[in-house]
């Protein structure tokens, strides 16, 4: 099958401190692909090097086809991020935030502007399209930054903790979105900490202390584990963790 | 990716925009230039209040205190009775300067056994103490000198010598700091606007969502530098027009050359805006950093005292501060008409200062960690 | 008020773990006072000056002796009269003599920087008339306050008003809108401690950070520029805490008003700073400003302070010269704590 990432030996050291160890895996084309791990045990790190944002200390791997350690900016053309922290501008309206990220990309101006009508409308959001993003409320937020994420088509989307802080409801629409995109062909990478949104993921991976100890689709995972959820899978991997956070 | 660099400058227009302070701030900033700051800053030494003790009462005496009451510097006060009065009043900051002529004076001068008129000045502010001293003691000897070759014959050494004051011939020093103070102007707009644009995108985050996307840290940067140098000369522009108006101060020489030299400081400082963002980690560390800096310019590029008057080793500070050469172009071409053939040097050093200012921007930038 | 304690530990370990922001803070106050101590002055010195002569007569040549010989002028030689304009435009000299045959002297003065030709013009004059004049004239001159005419008397108060005003204020303001920009302003506000206590423990570390600023200063402005203080140390003490409270009280009610640190640092930058360094008598005398700008000082709290402190350091006056300044400053960081604290809690509220 047709790998959108693959990754070996991925390694990032701070000083002495490992936070990522190692790490072998591939993600294949259209998959939602789910990054699990206690708090510190380097996802938001490895996820980093993927998009390009920190360099790997050793290991090598490849995005959408070009070399993470050579081709970073390659990579950027053909990804989207939504990091945990908010990181839109407040202080510049709702389109003119997917404009500006339609235009980095390289969209024409037609099509920034088909494309905000297409995902505004399918959001149910047009009436806000002219609100500053500061006085919208965070679950709107967060699917506006998805939105945002996604606005010029990429091959592959990275979503760091994206349901953080958002209320069920959102949360299952945040998933809709999610979902709907994969569906035509986005691959999603997104970790979480919800093991409900675990289970909507096709093949899951779990890191602890900077290292993959499982992966494979939540069912094998269960069965393997003897567990009934993935709740279970995850209690019992994550307490070997030596690194509290 | 060239298209990306406009849609960048839009999103950076529309965000100063939108902002309740900074346009405010803006429009407010040519006119505190040209209206206020010229106003503060005077330096030279006028007005000194002096307190005329005569116990001698004498035509020379007399003619002394006239010579005072008659100059451009001093401002006689009302008659003072005593000696310790004049002091008292002297600690008050009631007057700055006391002199105190002993009985007789003009008798035992004429006896050749002189006792000593007394000038006190208030020294606390040295130069004005020293200054007003100066004067005071050339305006006393020259009503001495007078009296002494009669009235009508008073060619000696005064009529030998001549003054001729070039290029200010009112000796308007608002008109000498007036176009050095537009630096502040540039400064401001060039330097702790990014500077306070990029921490603020620093903090808040939303430089990682541009750094995982393909826009090229120079197109980033140029982005936000770009609106800021054009409103800087834009608002030059403004300041110098109401200079014009308000006090009719038009650059002798080519303002071509004021813009020119503007610029090329824009770019120094702009660049030097943007390495302090790149090492600072918070908005406090950035603002703290980047004030000991201006402060370190303003005082030692010759705004406010002449660099000349510094020692060797400070003055040898100052090759290495851009505002030290944009102030000179500024003073030279508004006031003396200075050509660019004068100015190399300091076109030469402000280009070099940019080139070096900005390679350490480029440096000190990552995209990545 | 163990509370209390842990909050003011808290602000430590904020500002400690920021050892580049610790250091300028603490630097700064050296290198201003050693920057207006040795390298600026607002003395007319070494003025650049040229001559133009046809004849060398016995005249001119003692005139030239005696510019070259003269600590205030720096002689840069002879040149030919069709080059005096260029040479003062350029900026090579700033004025020229011109010995003419018939034995009269003209000075071409650049009086673009017209403070400098008027010492300029009275520095040449003495030199070029020193026969000729009545320097027999019996004169004894003092110099009250200051004998050897040292600048330090004049910005060592300025430098102190400056300082305390950039730390105090300015430190409290961005820290306290920092905050509020992040969020964790909330946090301590659901506390169990009192909103006052929590903005007055900001502010204890930025008290301890400026009076060891204030002991630098007095140390340095002793030894090294040894300008002792005059007065009395304790009354010095007692205006300059006063000042530092009240520094630190309007950083406070600057963070009530801004949202964003930006925004802080630009209200800071407009009614803090420039006022300070323009209005407050530390650069440019007070009695030099148009009368509108003088009424204008009397808000400026850094024009009191300056004022005091010369009467205490400088002139050495006691604790009843001051009353005055002292009274003034006590009224406004009052106002601006009241101020502060309404304002505060009606955001709460």
């Amino acid at each position: 099958m047709d790998n959108i990432i693959t990754v070996s030996n991925l390694t990032k050291q701070f000083g002495s401190f490992t936070a990522v160890d190692h790490i072998t895996f591939a993600v294949s084309r259209g998959e939602i692909f789910g990054f699990l791990g206690a708090n510190g045990a380097g996802k938001t790190t490895a996820m980093r090097m993927l998009c390009g944002l920190s360099k790997p200390t050793s290991g090598s791997g490849s995005v959408a086809g070009y070399d993470l350690r050579t081709q970073g900016e390659q990579i950027k053309r053909h990804i989207g991020y939504m990091s945990q922290r908010f990181s839109l501008y407040e202080d510049l309206t709702v389109a003119e935030n997917m404009e500006l990220y339609g235009g980095i990309y390289g969209l024409s101006r037609r099509e920034v502007s088909d494309r905000v009508d297409q995902l505004l409308t399918a959001l149910q959001f047009a009436d806000h399209r002219d609100d500053l993003v500061g006085s919208l409320p965070l679950g709107w937020k967060q699917k506006l930054a998805f939105m945002v994420a996604t606005v010029h088509r990429p091959e592959l989307v990275f979503l760091d903790e994206p349901t953080g802080g958002v209320d069920p409801i959102t949360r299952r629409q945040f998933w809709d979105l999610i979902r709907a995109a994969a569906a035509q062909g986005t691959t999603i990478f997104v970790t979480t900490h919800y093991m409900d949104e675990a289970e909507y993921c096709h093949r899951i991976s779990i890191m602890v202390d900077g290292q993959i100890r499982a992966l494979d689709t939540p069912a094998v995972l269960r069965a393997r584990y003897g567990a009934d959820t993935m709740e279970q899978v995850f209690y019992r991997l994550a307490r070997e963790a030596k690194r509290g956070d | 990716m060239k298209h990306t660099l406009p849609i960048l400058i839009r999103k950076e227009v529309t965000q100063f925009r939108r902002n309740k302070v900074l346009p405010r701030i803006v429009v407010m900033m040519p006119l505190m230039l040209v209206l206020v700051l010229p106003l503060v800053t005077q330096m030279d030494v006028k007005n000194i209040s002096v307190a005329f003790i005569d116990h001698d009462r004498s035509p020379l005496t007399l003619r002394m205190e006239s010579h005072l009451a008659h100059s451009n510097y001093f401002r006689l006060c009302e008659p003072v009775g005593s000696f310790e009065e004049a002091e008292q009043m002297l600690d008050d900051g009631k007057v700055d300067l006391v002199v105190s002529i002993p009985e007789h004076f003009e008798r035992h001068l004429t006896l050749g056994d002189p006792k000593p008129i007394l000038l006190e000045a208030n020294a606390v502010n040295a130069t004005k103490g020293a200054q007003g001293m100066q004067y005071a003691l050339q305006t006393i000897a020259s009503a001495a000198m007078e009296k002494a070759r009669g009235r009508g014959a008073a060619i000696g050494a005064e009529q030998l010598l001549t003054v001729e004051n070039r290029y200010n011939p009112t000796g308007n020093y608002r008109h000498f700091m007036l176009p050095a103070l537009m630096i502040v102007l540039l400064i401001l707009v060039c330097c702790f606007l990014p500077l306070l644009n990029i921490m603020t995108e620093k903090e808040h985050g939303t430089i990682e969502q541009i750094n995982v996307t393909p826009v090229g840290r120079l197109e980033f940067i140029l982005a936000k530098l770009i609106p800021y140098w054009l409103l800087a000369l834009v608002l030059l522009a403004v300041a110098m027009l109401l200079a014009w108006a308000v006090y009719g101060l038009l650059p002798a020489g080519a303002a071509a050359l004021v813009f020119l030299a503007a610029f090329l400081f824009a770019l120094c400082i702009s660049g030097f805006a943007v390495t302090i963002a790149n090492i600072s980690d918070t908005m406090q560390q950035a603002i703290f950093v980047m004030f000991f800096f201006v402060m370190f310019f303003m005082l030692m590029s010759g705004l406010f005292t002449p660099i000349d008057s510094m020692p060797r080793w400070a003055q040898g500070i100052t090759y290495a501060f851009p505002p030290r050469y944009v102030i000179d172009v500024f003073r030279s071409v508004y006031l003396k008409g200075t050509l660019f053939a004068e100015l190399w040097f300091d076109f030469l050093m402000l280009t070099l200062l940019a080139v070096v200012f900005n390679l350490l921007a480029t440096v000190t930038y990552k995209k990545q960690s | 008020m163990n509370v209390f304690a842990s909050f003011v530990r808290k602000e430590c370990i904020h500002i400690l773990r920021d050892p580049r922001t610790m250091l300028i803070v603490l630097l700064m106050p050296v290198v201003l006072m050693m920057l207006f101590g040795f390298a600026i002055s607002t003395e007319i010195k070494n003025i650049n000056v040229a001559a133009v002569a046809s004849r060398y007569t016995t005249d001119v040549r003692r005139d030239l002796t005696a510019l070259e010989h003269n600590p205030y002028v720096t002689f840069k030689g002879m040149i030919r009269e069709g080059e005096v304009d260029a040479a003062l435009r350029s900026g090579r000299c700033s004025a020229v003599v011109l010995f003419g045959r018939d034995g009269k002297r003209h000075i071409v003065l650049d009086a673009s920087n017209s403070s400098l030709s008027a010492s300029a013009a009275i520095y040449l004059r003495s030199i070029l008339t020193a026969d000729a004049s009545a320097s027999a004239l019996p004169v004894t001159t003092y110099m009250r306050h200051n004998p050897q005419l040292k600048s330090a008397y004049n910005f060592v108060p300025g430098v102190m008003g400056l300082i305390f005003i950039l730390i105090c204020a300015l430190m409290t303001c961005v820290s306290v809108v920092r905050e509020k920009e992040s969020g964790t302003m909330e946090v301590l506000l659901v506390s169990p401690v009192r909103p006052v206590y929590v903005v007055l423990a900001k502010m204890i570390p930025y008290l301890v950070l400026s009076l060891f600023n204030l002991a630098t200063i007095l140390l340095l402005s002793h030894y090294v520029l040894e300008m002792p203080v005059a007065g009395n140390l304790s009354v010095l003490l007692i205006l300059c805490t006063l000042y530092i409270v009240l520094s630190l009280f309007l950083g406070l009610f600057v963070s009530t008003l801004a949202q964003s640190q930006m925004v802080a640092l630009l209200i800071c930058a407009m009614v803090m700073l420039v006022p300070m360094m323009m209005l407050s008598g530390m650069m440019f005398p007070v009695e030099n400003l148009p009368p509108v700008l003088k009424q204008l000082t009397f808000i400026v709290p850094a024009r009191w302070f300056n004022d005091a402190i010369r009467k205490v350091m400088v002139e050495g006056l006691g604790f009843a010269a001051i009353w005055k300044e002292l009274s003034i400053l006590f009224a406004m960081a009052l106002a601006l704590f009241v101020a502060s604290i309404k304002k505060f809690k009606d955001r709460l509220e």
